[in-house]
């Protein structure tokens, strides 16, 4: 059984974006939960939906489609002061919603893709185009590289910006430069497990590992681990859960919300 | 416009905005835009599992919206607010999405929880719509005081935790109750936008609350004219009115400052 589990492509795929998603995600979830920003990030992850939409309307690359509009809409919410962010945020993502339902209405009705909701929404990892997988690896890698490269500043604003601010830092650009990085967690996360359950990647690993450990640096490393543990589980389990209901496969997105709560209720009921 | 077809439609869908404009004027004021997106989304494994296991609709809502309202209430006692609300969101989608593919109907019915088709339903609908158009503004306005006063000083207010746990399982078992209906994005439109706008604009927090409800009934209208005349999906444009009226009646606000009482930014 695991011969064939490794050995096919559709699940190398799987693994590849699973885990490069999970990787970029929780590194970036770490801050997101220390910045009090994840409303931001689901809001993002809704609004990058309707480019998933548009891509599949036009018939683009999907990884192209959610990171167009996540970019728009990091420009949006980079806007506003964290203050008065959170009815900002609402807004945007009903606005953003709202076009994707256009949009897939259009797909639906022009070229007849009943499961573009699903896949957009929920996501299907096996159904990944073939060629995703390096591309997600490469996104991943990048964001890593730049948050590398912003680390002590971005950090250091993300405890508190007045600090940050006296000692010369942009806190602003520092703040719109998160939010595209945040786009592109968000992307590689909606190939996973869809737009609207990529916030199980970006926030549970990381809340989880700030449970486990007060040092911003551990709490990165492990939420990546975390995170890429819990996606590559969901996808064994879901290979194996096909000879659960004969012919059917649950779904894939299920079992890394699943593994990845668990995980979390798990360190808090120990943690009380 | 009015065909008999369409007229349950717009019953419930002017229902739905009454109750949702009450309930929005709260979410606004107690900056729990986030938690008016996540727990609504009990409707997901809630209606999914009354499918899967056979029982009546209603029961599967009741038990889900309650299930989501105490794990809310559970992960905020160690955890930060939106990441708390974050992790509801997903654990109850998630459940939903193994419940609606193991019942075998999942294309047509995430697309119909998450954009609503309000047009397709029936005079049987109009009824629980009403109870839910009574029932939510009338809890709201008995509680109006502490609820309003817990919003605007948390601290200040004894028994503010009280307040929350009530505030949070009223709103799970409005929304998810409306949303089978209308969808989350309608619902979730209809709570921000116009209650947003009507606190940029209202004198106080009484005519806030009439406004409210009134911007969420003109938006719903619009809305639905707007998608009979083109014949695209009502949840666009709920949503992109909604942005519309809140950037018009911020821009309004600028344009015209005067002293208010101390709401939302």
């Amino acid at each position: 059984m695991l011969d064939g589990f490794f050995a096919s492509a559709v699940v190398q795929n799987a693994l590849l974006i699973g885990g490069a998603a999970a990787a970029l995600s929780g590194v970036i979830g770490v801050f997101t939960v220390l910045r009090g920003q994840s409303f931001a990030g689901h809001a993002l992850a809704d609004i990058s939906s309707s480019g998933g939409a548009l891509a599949v309307l036009l018939g683009i690359s999907p990884m192209a489609g959610f990171f167009g509009l996540g970019l728009l809409g990091s420009l949006g919410l980079g806007q506003r002061r964290r203050a008065d962010s959170d009815l900002a945020a609402g807004i945007m993502l009903g606005a953003g919603l709202g076009c994707t339902a256009l949009l897939l209405h259009f797909a639906v009705s022009q070229r007849g893709v009943a499961g573009a909701a699903v896949t957009i929404m929920f996501g299907s990892l096996f159904a990944a185009p073939p060629g995703a997988g390096g591309w997600a690896l490469g996104g991943a890698l990048a964001g890593l590289l730049f948050i590398a490269c912003l680390y002590r500043p971005l950090l250091l604003a993300s405890l508190s910006e007045e600090l940050a601010a006296l000692r010369g830092a942009k806190v602003r650009l520092l703040g719109f430069l998160f939010l595209v990085m945040l786009a592109l967690s968000v992307t590689l996360s909606a190939m996973s497990v869809g737009a609207i359950l990529s916030t199980a990647l970006l926030i549970g690993p990381a809340a989880t590992a700030l449970r486990l450990t007060r040092r911003p640096a551990a709490a990165m490393a492990l939420a990546a681990v975390l995170g890429m543990v819990c996606a590559w589980g969901g996808v064994a389990l879901a290979y194996a859960s096909y000879s659960w209901t004969p012919g059917r496969v649950w779904p894939v997105s299920f079992f890394i919300t699943a593994c990845v709560l668990l995980t979390y209720a798990a360190v808090a009921w120990r943690r009380g | 416009m009015f065909a008999p077809y369409l007229l349950s439609g717009w019953i419930v869908a002017s229902l739905v905005a009454f109750a949702a404009g009450f309930t929005g004027f709260f979410v606004v004021l107690r900056r729990e835009s986030f938690a008016a997106h996540a727990l609504p989304m009990a409707a997901f494994p809630g209606a999914a599992a009354a499918t899967l296991f056979g029982v009546a609709q209603w029961a599967g809502l009741l038990v889900a919206a309650l299930l989501g309202a105490a794990l809310l209430l559970w992960l905020k006692r160690g955890q930060r607010r939106d990441a708390a609300t974050a992790l509801t969101l997903v654990a109850l989608l998630g459940l939903g999405a193994l419940f609606l593919s193991l019942s075998g109907r999942y294309a047509n019915a995430v697309y119909g929880l998450l954009f609503g088709q309000v047009f397709a339903s029936g005079p049987a609908d109009i009824p629980p719509a009403l109870v839910l158009a009574v029932l939510v503004p009338l809890a709201l306005l008995l509680f109006f005081r502490p609820l309003l006063l817990g919003a605007l000083s948390p601290d200040f207010v004894a028994g503010g935790a009280r307040g929350d746990v009530l505030f949070l399982i009223l709103l799970a078992l409005a929304a998810s109750f409306a949303l089978p209906v209308t969808g989350a994005l309608l619902v979730f439109s209809l709570m921000t936008g116009p209650a947003g706008a009507a606190c940029t604009l209202a004198a106080s927090p009484r005519a806030g609350l009439l406004l409210s409800a009134m911007l969420a009934l003109a938006l719903i209208w619009s809305a639905l004219a707007l998608s009979v005349a083109t014949g695209w999906p009502v949840g666009f444009f709920t949503g992109v009115l909604a942005a519309l009226l809140f950037l018009a009646a911020r821009m309004w606000r600028t344009a015209r400052p005067v002293p208010r009482w101390p709401g939302p930014a």
